[in-house]
């Protein structure tokens, strides 16, 4: 057995026990903090293939940025498993049945997938250069030539989803006082300070 | 290959790592003294001066009194997360390590996707800390924990942006090709520190918020939060996680002299200074980042947390974001851009 062989087992099983506890673990936290090494574990089996940049960005975007944000809300909800398991036994066979179709479909999929041979001797789109280019290299030609247009839609998408959470999310709350840093700066010392003369025993109006 | 062979490689790696990791903690240990040092003579302070002549073996005692110490484990806490997160803290911080060319060759794994690695790594001891805040069932320490959390991840946002500049003036992801990028008969002047200067500024705040250093060290804000994330913790996961913090710094400092200080080249490009090994001006450079970071510690008061957000979001965000751009247009328009 090649170490890369051992290494694959050591990842997949990792991968497979983790993602198993992400459903069984009762804590909320837990099963993020599995999700996690879940993602990193799929991280290796990346490398492994040889796909070293896909590893980093899975690691970069799906761990360091959307994870935290799981765990973030996770978190702060403190959500109460115990409750939320109580109609368990009702949603069982509903559940049990939609598991099944996917668990079918699945090995359907698994069990009739075959490699077009054509594919492999045809012209390769998605390998522009052979050997000669790195992984990251090859990724941004295929991308931003062949599939520019699926990326400016993705884009677009997603400027749209972050544009929707903020339109749901703002809120103008009348007599908040906000800093703005540029109205501070302006200020000059005639704006701010004003030196009264204040007869002795009088007072001034303010 | 065979079996022997196979193990011979492994051997040799794993001497690399450990001559690596001594030389790395022994350069952390008198980092944080000389921080402690700069910090005392900014305030007309001696500093540490009792252990040892001038006070040189502070580190290594505190070292020993952190380890002899007895942990304590609160009451309500997550005993195994509580105890993983500071490993995880800083073995993370560690890892960096790995693919960052301390001379011309000198890196222990030299991937051609050696930025994304570090992106990757540094990205992940997030977790370290926001575990270690959770699992100490305490309110300062969680308060503490999810400020950090926010604000790693909000400038991490600005870092790749920086990075990116400099990966499409270099036109590699790879650390070592970024260095020899710099390479120019022009020495010094054909950095990108001078050619990219508000990128370099940028990521020096940026490095600094990153790794929760003052004046963004927010998450551990005494007056408010007492000790942040770390506030339960005592005795070696209290060294693990400083230890991590200080490591985090180093490799900022390094990452900072690979993008904009060349790396291990010497700032004058000819003899006699070309003589002199690429370690000493690796080791140069990196000091003199980590001597301006400490002199940001010692002079510059803490940031509120909006300011902090405002800066991060609101001035580093679009300034990096518009800087990727005119970097493009610059490089494409000039035919300066490296052609792979």
């Amino acid at each position: 057995m090649t170490a890369a062989a051992a290494f694959f087992y050591l990842f997949a099983a990792i991968t497979v026990a983790s993602g198993f506890m992400v459903i069984a673990s009762r804590n909320p936290v837990t099963s993020v903090l599995f999700l996690i090494l879940a993602f990193v574990n799929a991280a290796g089996l990346f490398v492994l293939m040889g796909a070293e940049f896909l590893a980093m960005i899975l690691v970069v975007v799906y761990v360091g940025a959307v994870a935290v944000l799981f765990l973030f809300v996770v978190m702060m909800l403190d959500v109460d498993f115990a409750e939320l398991r109580q109609g368990f036994q009702d949603y069982l066979p509903v559940g049990g049945l939609i598991g099944a179709v996917f668990l079918v479909e699945l090995l359907l999929v698994v069990g009739s997938w075959a490699i077009d041979p054509g594919l492999v001797h045809g012209p390769l789109a998605v390998a522009p250069g052979g050997e000669t280019v790195t992984n990251t290299q090859a990724l941004g030609l295929v991308l931003y030539t062949n599939y520019f247009f699926f990326f400016q839609v993705a884009g677009l998408i997603l400027l749209v989803a972050m544009i929707g959470a903020i339109v749901l999310t703002l809120r103008d709350r009348p007599g908040v006082k906000r800093q703005d840093i540029s109205i501070q700066n302006a200020r000059t010392q005639a704006d701010a300070v004003e030196v009264r003369h204040v007869p002795t025993g009088q007072g001034v109006e303010v | 290959m065979t079996a022997w062979e196979v193990l011979g490689t492994v051997l040799l790696i794993g001497l690399k790592s450990v001559l690596l990791l001594v030389a790395l903690l022994v350069f952390i240990a008198y980092a944080l003294l000389a921080d402690r040092k700069i910090w005392a003579a900014v305030q007309l302070r001696r500093g540490p001066n009792v252990v040892g002549p001038w006070g040189l073996f502070q580190s290594f005692a505190d070292l020993l009194k952190f380890v002899l110490k007895e942990p304590v484990i609160p009451a309500g806490a997550n005993k195994s997360l509580f105890l993983l997160a500071p490993l995880i803290f800083a073995t993370l911080a560690l890892a960096a390590w790995a693919v960052i060319p301390l001379a011309d060759g000198w890196a222990i794994a030299d991937i051609n996707v050696g930025m994304t690695y570090i992106f990757a790594i540094s990205s992940l001891g997030v977790y370290g800390v926001i575990m270690g805040g959770w699992a100490s069932n305490s309110k300062y320490a969680f308060l503490g924990a999810l400020r950090s959390a926010a604000q790693m991840v909000s400038y991490e946002v600005s870092l790749g942006f920086v990075i990116i500049t400099v990966l499409m003036c270099a036109g590699s992801l790879n650390l070592s090709q970024i260095v020899r990028a710099q390479d120019t008969s022009l020495g010094i002047l054909g950095w990108y520190w001078l050619w990219l200067f508000p990128m370099f500024v940028v990521f020096f705040i940026s490095a600094m918020a990153e790794t929760n250093r003052p004046p963004f060290d927010l998450p551990e804000a005494e007056s408010e939060l007492v000790a942040g994330y770390m506030v339960e913790y005592s005795s070696t996961p209290y060294l693990l996680f400083m230890l991590g913090e200080y490591v985090a710094i180093v490799t900022m400092c390094a990452l900072g002299t690979i993008l904009f200080l060349g790396g291990w080249l010497s700032p004058i490009p000819f003899a006699p200074f070309t003589w002199v090994p690429g370690l000493i001006w690796f080791a140069l450079k990196a000091s003199f980042l980590f001597f301006m970071i400490a002199m940001v510690k010692a002079m510059v008061p803490r940031y509120r947390y909006d300011q902090l957000m405002r800066l991060g979001w609101k001035v580093f965000l679009p300034l990096s974001l518009v800087m990727v751009f005119v970097v493009a247009f610059v490089l494409k328009l000039t035919g300066l851009a490296p052609v792979s």
